[in-house]
């Protein structure tokens, strides 16, 4: 590693200081997140009380909190796909990234980190709590579940970012990086657990989803926040982020070297 | 140019031509596209149907019923994105400076927006939304006759209306927001979103946002409830269902007038 | 008729400028980008615009073409409101924005002015022949079926004029035409301003920062200083206002000491030892050649060059004059 802590550090700090800047799209996207809580809700909280109250472990509470969470969450991870990295291989600028004295995957996650933990002031925490506000929610009453929590949220994060990475650096071989981009926008949501939680999937889907890394980047940090994990089954789901992040980071950085090889031998 | 229609409207042709032939000749993207666009059909109505997995009764609809809403609704979402979904991309525009290109042209500025572009590969979702909708005809409890057919016809062509509407008023708010596009999201999207939804189980806040505002409710839920004979939820009266040509009026003149502050904004007429 | 118009023309814009502090009531200014302005411009002149960068250009021309409202003023272009006849001066009216493109950057030149005539509604045969004409005047013909990205800036640019000429407007605005193209270029793209002119009668107005557009494309200059009309009048007569010289530089094959007894020059200074030179010199009272002239006889002369006055340099004599 050519760059100490430090410098990672600074990088974090100047992505959360840059994300500083959009506060209009900022509330923007809090709007567009609090309107589709409640719609979110509202169908949600009826198919708890269809099935008599319990559906999945969930009651209308504990429903509330996977809402509200995850529509806090959104601002947080990439599940768009989109990345400045793709337009910087396609035109040749990602040349420059290499010649600086920092890894390029990991100058990109630090600021990446650095600026969507920005989002959680004007959009996450008010995100939840307009929807404590107007619908309430069961969450945790022991300060356990919210350290863990904090910690799985980051590398849930993380976890998208080496996703939408690895998307990325596949344009050092493909003419068009967007198709792709479109295929996880849509998979990485569903399977993520964006708009129905994933105990409410058939078994079979379930564990579809399951064999990706989606469910490490929204559903198991939520689970670990609101409580519906605890104990040791919240210490394994964290573990089973960490590998899914180990995993992804290290396909990444395999493919960029690769990349660079490409780039040195044909000369962009 | 035989009749004064079509040399009125040959301009807009020759540009929308274009368009097409632009994206036919990138072939192997196209067909991505068009893949993509397919798949996010498919993974929408396994997100309704999820819900069905685990219940068989929501907001009063069985999920044949909810499939008749969902076909209707995202069938008439998906031709209006195609036709105006590059309209709530309005700040690209503006950026660019297109927008003050449109200025130069003797053609309206909205209507050569709206011809300016057109998305081929939103006909992918064409077929997720038919078969929802086919399925629902044959499996719900439909009370066939002619006015039943008129109603799913004139809906389908109002919800198209309605959801370019909503496209239109993105656009318009969007001279605002230029910083904050997204903020649009929450009614074109969220629109979408909400009109595939049984809209009994909405809050008060919901039913004015969705059902008067934006009337997404017209598109699909409300018609499809005259279909299948069930009662309309507080406070749409039964010949609501009928009314989505009446919604299509209504969401256009909001458009339009959106359209028409946010230029004036932008002309910057009136501070 | 009066092809452009203005009286009193002004706009404001309203600035907020927004602290980290939280004061009461965000600090709101308001900017006066045109202040003022009244002018006429006759059919068939040639017009350059010239300002510093913010001095007010952009927005006259977009006051002009119907994309601003004034703040207050009376403005009419080929005799209509900009505003409310917007679409009826769109076909009167040939605007070349060096920053924006009329073109579609993803199909050929060619598809690009086909879709134009349809737009302009030009009948097929008049379309046709329009098109080449401006084809053979720019020499387009090798990029025709070229895509629009794939084309030089020298290229783009001509394809930008002859796409706003298309419908053979009567005035042509163009908003810094020459900006970034090589001097080869520039002189073609010149060349055909005035032979277009020429042929059609067409009344130009142009925005440049390059006196050598000016001195070749426009008899009248109107410079725009923070808004407000700072000169309007011949370039000759500009020369003389704020006494902006040209200057020539010699390069001698022997050292000579400073030439300060040149007929009609100033000598601004020397370099390596009296071998490079440079004399300015006002074109009212003499020409580059008469120079040039008097200095062969002192030395041989191996290279020269002649450089025009600089815009900016020209604008701040003139606000400084107003002072």
């Amino acid at each position: 590693m050519r760059a100490g802590v430090r410098t990672y550090w600074k990088l974090v700090v100047s992505g959360f200081r840059q994300e500083s800047h959009y506060r209009l799209a900022a509330f923007a996207g809090l709007v567009a997140n609090v309107t589709f809580g409640f719609l979110k809700a509202a169908i949600l909280f009826a198919t708890v009380r269809a099935s008599g109250g319990h559906l999945a472990g969930y009651d209308v509470g504990s429903m509330s909190a996977y809402v509200w969470l995850s529509q806090g969450m959104l601002g947080m991870v990439n599940l768009s796909g989109t990345h400045e990295l793709g337009e910087r291989i396609r035109s040749g600028d990602v040349a420059v990234d290499f010649a600086r004295p920092v890894d390029i995957q990991g100058s990109y996650l630090a600021r990446f980190v650095g600026a969507r933990v920005f989002t959680l002031l004007p959009r996450g925490l008010p995100s939840v709590v307009v929807g404590a506000l107007t619908i309430g929610m069961t969450m945790p009453a022991t300060a356990q579940p919210y350290l863990l929590g904090g910690v799985s949220i980051v590398l849930g994060i993380a976890s998208s970012f080496g996703c939408v990475y690895v998307i990325h650096v596949l344009g050092f071989w493909l003419v068009e990086t967007r198709g792709l981009q479109l295929l996880y926008m849509v998979v990485s949501g569903f399977f993520a657990g964006l708009f129905v939680p994933l105990p409410l999937f058939p078994s079979w889907l379930h564990d579809a989803a399951y064999a990706t890394p989606f469910p490490s980047v929204m559903m198991t940090p939520i689970n670990v926040l609101s409580g519906q994990l605890t104990g040791l089954a919240a210490w394994h789901s964290v573990l089973v982020q960490v590998a899914w992040l180990a995993g992804v980071l290290l396909l990444g950085r395999v493919l960029t070297s690769a990349g660079l090889r490409k780039l040195e031998v044909q000369g962009g | 140019m035989a009749d004064p229609a079509s040399a009125l409207l040959a301009p807009y042709k020759a540009v929308l031509a274009s368009r097409i032939r632009a994206q036919r000749s990138y072939r192997a993207s196209f067909a991505l596209d068009l893949g993509s666009s397919l798949l996010v059909g498919l993974v929408e109505l396994a997100e309704v149907w999820i819900l069905f997995h685990n219940v068989t009764v929501l907001g009063g609809m069985s999920f044949p019923s909810i499939a008749l809403v969902f076909g209707l609704a995202d069938m008439a979402f998906a031709l209006a994105d195609l036709a105006c979904g590059h309209c709530d991309r309005l700040p690209t525009y503006v950026r660019a400076g297109t927008l003050d290109v449109f200025y130069l042209r003797p053609q309206p500025l909205l209507a050569q927006l709206v011809a300016s572009d057109i998305s081929l590969r939103r006909l992918a979702r064409c077929p997720v939304g038919a078969a929802a909708l086919g399925y629902g005809l044959v499996a719900a409890d439909v009370q066939w006759s002619p006015a039943t057919i008129a109603l799913l016809a004139v809906t389908f062509l109002s919800g198209c209306a309605i959801f370019s509407a909503l496209f239109i008023c993105a656009a318009g708010l969007q001279f605002f927001l230029i910083n904050g596009a997204e903020m649009t999201n929450a009614f074109v999207y969220g629109g979408r979103y909400a009109a595939t939804q049984p809209a009994r189980v909405w809050s008060g806040a919901l039913k004015v946002v969705f059902g008067m505002v934006f009337p997404v409710v017209f598109a699909g839920y409300l018609p499809v409830l005259r279909v299948v004979d069930l009662p309309s939820p507080h406070p749409f009266p039964e010949w609501a269902g009928w009314a989505a040509p009446l919604a299509a009026v209504w969401a256009w003149l909001f458009a339009i007038a959106c359209w028409r502050c946010g230029v004036r904004h932008y002309q910057g007429a009136g501070g | 008729m009066t092809i452009i118009e203005t009286e009193r023309l002004t706009r404001q814009f309203v600035r907020r400028s927004r602290g980290l502090r939280r004061s009461p009531g965000r600090s709101r200014s308001l900017l006066t980008a045109v202040d003022d302005v009244t002018l006429r411009i006759e059919p068939g002149e040639s017009v350059g615009y010239i300002g510093a960068n913010g001095a007010g250009k952009s927005t006259t021309i977009k006051m002009l073409t119907g994309i601003l409202v004034p703040t207050s003023g009376r403005v009419r272009t080929c005799g209509l409101d900009p505003v409310r006849q917007r679409r009826l001066l769109a076909s009167r009216v040939g605007v070349v924005f060096g920053q924006r493109s009329q073109l579609w950057w993803d199909l050929p030149v060619r598809e690009s002015f086909e879709i134009l005539a349809a737009i302009h509604r030009l009948p097929a045969r008049a379309g046709a022949m329009r098109q080449d004409e401006l084809v053979e005047q720019l020499e387009m013909g090798a990029f025709l079926e070229t895509p629009v990205r794939q084309l030089s800036l020298g290229q783009r640019m001509r394809a930008e004029v002859a796409a706003a000429l298309l419908h053979s407007p009567e005035l042509v605005i163009l908003d810094e035409p020459t900006i970034g193209l090589d001097l080869l270029s520039k002189q073609r793209l010149r060349e055909f301003l005035v032979a277009e002119r020429g042929r059609h009668g067409t009344t130009l107005l142009l925005t440049t920062h390059d006196m050598g557009d000016i001195a070749r494309l426009c008899e009248r200059v109107l410079v725009i200083d923070h808004g407000r009309l700072a000169y309007d009048g011949s370039l000759a007569g500009l020369s003389r206002t704020v006494g902006a010289q040209r200057v020539l530089v010699v390069d001698l094959t022997e050292s000579l000491p400073d030439l300060n007894d040149i007929p009609d020059t100033r000598h601004l200074g020397s370099e390596g030892n009296g071998l490079r030179q440079r004399l300015a010199f006002d074109a009212e009272q003499t020409t580059a050649a008469r120079v040039l002239s008097a200095v062969s006889k002192r030395a041989e002369v191996r290279d020269l060059s002649v450089e025009e006055p600089d815009i900016e340099d020209v604008v701040r004599r003139i606000y400084s004059a107003h002072r």
